[in-house]
């Protein structure tokens, strides 16, 4: 059997169709580029009514809603995560680090948070401030003009607060807080910890005639039908095709390996189609590398070849280097103001209302880099879980815990919504001893050779998450809560999340003017193959204490501006 | 619904369920045996083949038998049961929904049928009789004994018949609250579009808490929603 080669040549062909390849598909079509999207999962549109989640009620699944298929629940859009069949990954030195993958058209985005936060002047330099990590060879002002355009493409609500490292852009109105929220803004500024709206991409209004506005019903996480929140495939893809671009997808392809040529530049890409499991074969003049981080450093090392015996790009062996994910820590606690609520439709869009920025300066501190704080409460539906140790806050008032009878609705209703949870998200150092690699005795059921992790957190991280289990304490204080479950304690990492569970790894293949010290320069083109870019989160040399996908769709803005340009002055 | 009825209705319930789903499996065998049966995937929520395939292969498998099915619907109706606007979980159909979970989460099995087999030991021992059989008064002086627990040890450290009872209860009551029934009950008003514009005013007031002035400033005008954005160069709204 030989491998299945398409005639066509691409302009570019983008492995990938999350936030950084629906962005350099959006960008390239615009320009009139002739592109093949390549994505690992199958085709996904959350209008589709074969495919959507949106609005079902818990008895429409037999589960309820239960994670046992889902890992967020079976009504969570994403397919895939943290492990998937036949496509293991493997671990080095008993050490931890779950990868969470979401093969579909749009990947991650269409199940994420919507959380949009830009990094500040000081996250791109923030070795000048603690001397740790490195400086980003970009700097804010770089970045800001795409931020805003962003902004303006997608949509993202929030509040211009002109503060110093979150900062303003072109934001539409937010809702107004919950009932909880007001509880939290009320707690956090007895502790003074700053509260602001939140900054996340659902449409609160019109942006543009193809996308509707959101009608609040709490559940971007499955994906908005009317695509009034970000989703790659609903609002990047999709337009890009609509508005007549040469857009070629390929689902249900698993790319194996870049293709390059005697003088190492790139040819194509090879994949294994998924319904023929045959190997076939795409030829472009570019190659866009957007598979997630740890994805494409996977491409890049199991591409090798005469001219790159290290693997595509690797030259500096830095490729899978510096793997580093956001800080996670969570705590929830229980606040009798908010028992025996009256009931009413308070889903608002799906997350928060509000959240706190970093607030601190880490000078005074035992740890290095910040965190901010999300918050979650409310009358939520009811899925599976719901009512588990129904009247357990019973303790809290001397009262019996259990029983049965008609007592137990009573319980129900007494403290339904009156939980009000924590999530920290912070900063972590990016290090070359944190990494991935490729596993020489592994390989997938695509015959592909698996990545191998070597993840430790070091004590900066454990301080900080401790920092950040004392501060929820002191909120839920404040609210005139109990802390639920004990303090983590060192044995448990003060509660700091295993690596990768807060999915915004990133750094695999970081940027730099040294090509020694990096394997893209600043417009993420590979220092050791001018034709081949990559627009997913790998090029970034550190993760602030945002979320990364804001981030991510800028300079997916910017490098693929770089590229149409590049080959119109024939640099390519 | 009075108590009388939803009485009735517990043991009819039981008892017509447990018929109808018995009922059903004698046909799937008989028609298995002719290579007639044909499986119909009744969920539409966006499944992938895969999970269709997983859903087909848990609905057609049956794990408890006919006595602990029956059991579990007295059970059902023990914890949750009726009352004058609502019925009970056993008229919710919350056995179907436990012997569904018992199979998608293998790790409840043994807690639950080793839990029920205790029940009836139990009750055979006090009452020399199933603890379907026994009377309310019988069955719940046993509940009476494992119904609590103390909420500062962790559950896995508890004595297994109170485990199990946890368990039961758990979810009866997640069964129950995710039904149509449950969710009219619990009163959540939410999973429909909506135009969210802030907690009422007699809930703000109840909570004892306010919006100020200056963030609502901040937050969107629902009358303007459909008007398109348009910004100044300075990303201050201008519509």
């Amino acid at each position: 059997m030989q491998i299945i080669e398409k005639a066509t040549v691409y302009d570019a062909i983008i492995v990938g169709s999350g936030a950084g390849g629906g962005m350099t598909t959006k960008v390239l079509a615009d320009a009139g580029l002739k592109v093949a999207v390549v994505e690992a999962g199958p085709f996904f549109d959350p209008a589709d009514p074969d495919h959507m989640t949106q609005l079902k009620w818990p008895w429409e699944s037999p589960r309820r809603g239960a994670n046992t298929v889902r890992d967020f629940g079976d009504f969570d859009a994403a397919y895939g995560g943290w492990e998937i069949e036949g496509e293991p990954y493997t671990h080095k030195d008993g050490t931890k680090f779950d990868w969470f993958r979401s093969h579909m058209l749009g990947g991650r985005t269409n199940h994420w948070g919507r959380i949009s936060l830009r990094f500040g002047p000081k996250d791109f330099k923030h070795k000048d401030v603690d001397g740790l990590g490195d400086n980003w060879p970009i700097g804010y002002e770089d970045v800001k003009p795409y931020y805003d355009k962003v902004d303006q493409l997608i949509g993202v609500f929030g509040t211009n607060e002109g503060l110093p490292n979150d900062p303003d852009g072109f934001f539409l109105p937010p809702p107004k807080p919950r009932l909880h929220e007001l509880f939290y803004i009320q707690g956090a500024r007895k502790t003074g910890i700053p509260v602001i709206p939140s900054r996340m991409s659902m449409l609160t209004k019109k942006i543009n005639k193809d996308r509707g506005v959101c009608f609040y019903c709490g559940q971007c996480s499955r994906a908005c039908s009317v695509y009034a929140d970000f989703s790659s495939g609903s609002c990047l893809i999709f337009p890009a095709q609509k508005s007549g671009g040469q857009v070629d997808l390929y689902v249900n392809s698993m790319v194996r390996e870049v293709t390059t040529d005697t003088e190492g530049k790139a040819t194509g890409v090879s994949y294994i189609n998924k319904d023929d499991r045959k190997e076939h074969k795409l030829k472009g003049k570019i190659v866009v590398l957007a598979a997630s981080a740890c994805s494409t450093a996977r491409i890049l090392m199991n591409s090798k070849s005469a001219q790159h015996p290290n693997g595509l790009g690797n030259s500096s062996n830095l490729v899978g280097k510096y793997l580093h994910d956001s800080t996670g820590s969570s705590r929830a606690g229980f606040i009798p103001g908010l028992m025996n609520r009256k009931p009413y439709n308070e889903d608002g869009v799906g997350g928060m209302h509000v959240y706190s920025p970093w607030w601190l300066d880490n000078k005074a501190l035992d740890f290095p880099r910040g965190y901010h704080i999300e918050v979650w409460g409310g009358m939520s539906m009811p899925s599976y879980g719901f009512g588990f140790n129904a009247n357990y806050f019973n303790k809290f008032f001397g009262l019996n815990t259990g029983g049965y009878g008609e007592s137990l609705r009573q319980d129900v209703k007494k403290y339904y919504g009156s939980v009000l949870g924590f999530g920290g998200r912070g900063e972590s150092i990016a290090r070359e001893d944190n990494y991935c690699e490729i596993d020489p005795t592994k390989v997938d059921e695509f015959g592909i050779p698996v990545l191998r992790f070597h993840y430790k957190w070091s004590d900066f991280e454990r301080k900080q998450a401790r920092h950040m289990q004392q501060t929820f304490e002191e909120i839920i204080h404040n609210m005139g809560g109990e802390p639920l479950g004990d303090t983590p304690g060192k044995d448990q990492d003060y509660g700091l999340l295993a690596p990768g569970r807060i999915i915004h790894e990133v750094g695999t293949t970081r940027m730099g003017d040294d090509p020694k010290k990096s394997v893209t320069n600043s417009y993420q083109q590979l220092h050791d193959a001018n034709n081949v870019f990559i627009t997913d989160a790998g090029p970034f040399v550190s993760q602030a204490d945002k979320n990364c996908t804001w981030t991510i769709l800028a300079l997916s803005w910017r490098a693929s501006e770089y590229m149409v340009e590049q080959l119109k002055q024939q640099n390519i | 619904m009075d108590r009388r009825d939803s009485l009735k209705s517990i043991f009819l319930g039981g008892i017509a369920g447990s018929l109808m789903l018995y009922g059903c499996k004698t046909e799937a065998e008989a028609s298995a045996k002719t290579g007639q049966e044909i499986y119909e995937f009744p969920y539409k929520y966006g499944r992938t083949p895969q999970e269709k395939e997983l859903i087909e292969e848990l609905e057609t498998d049956q794990f408890f038998n006919e006595h602990e099915m029956e059991t579990i619907g007295v059970l059902c109706a023990l914890i949750l049961p009726a009352n004058e606007k609502f019925g009970s979980a056993l008229d919710a159909g919350v056995p179907d929904f436990i012997e569904f979970m018992a199979k998608d989460i293998p790790e409840l099995q043994t807690t639950l049928r080793g839990g029920l087999m205790w029940l009836d030991h139990k009750s055979n021992t006090e009452f020399n009789m199933e603890f379907k059989s026994a009377i309310m008064e019988q069955q719940k002086s046993i509940l009476d004994k494992i119904a609590y627990y103390e909420a500062d040890i962790p559950m896995d450290k508890q004595a297994l018949e109170i485990q199990f009872f946890n368990l039961m209860c758990n979810l009866t009551l997640s069964g129950y609250y995710t039904t149509k029934m449950g969710i009219e009950d619990l009163g959540y008003k939410g999973n429909m579009p909506n135009i969210w514009d802030g907690v009422p005013e007699d809930v703000l007031e109840q909570h004892g808490v306010a919006y100020e002035e200056e963030w609502l400033a901040k937050c969107v005008d629902q009358s303007k929603r459909g008007i398109m954005a348009e910004w100044d160069e300075n990303g201050n709204l201008l519509t």
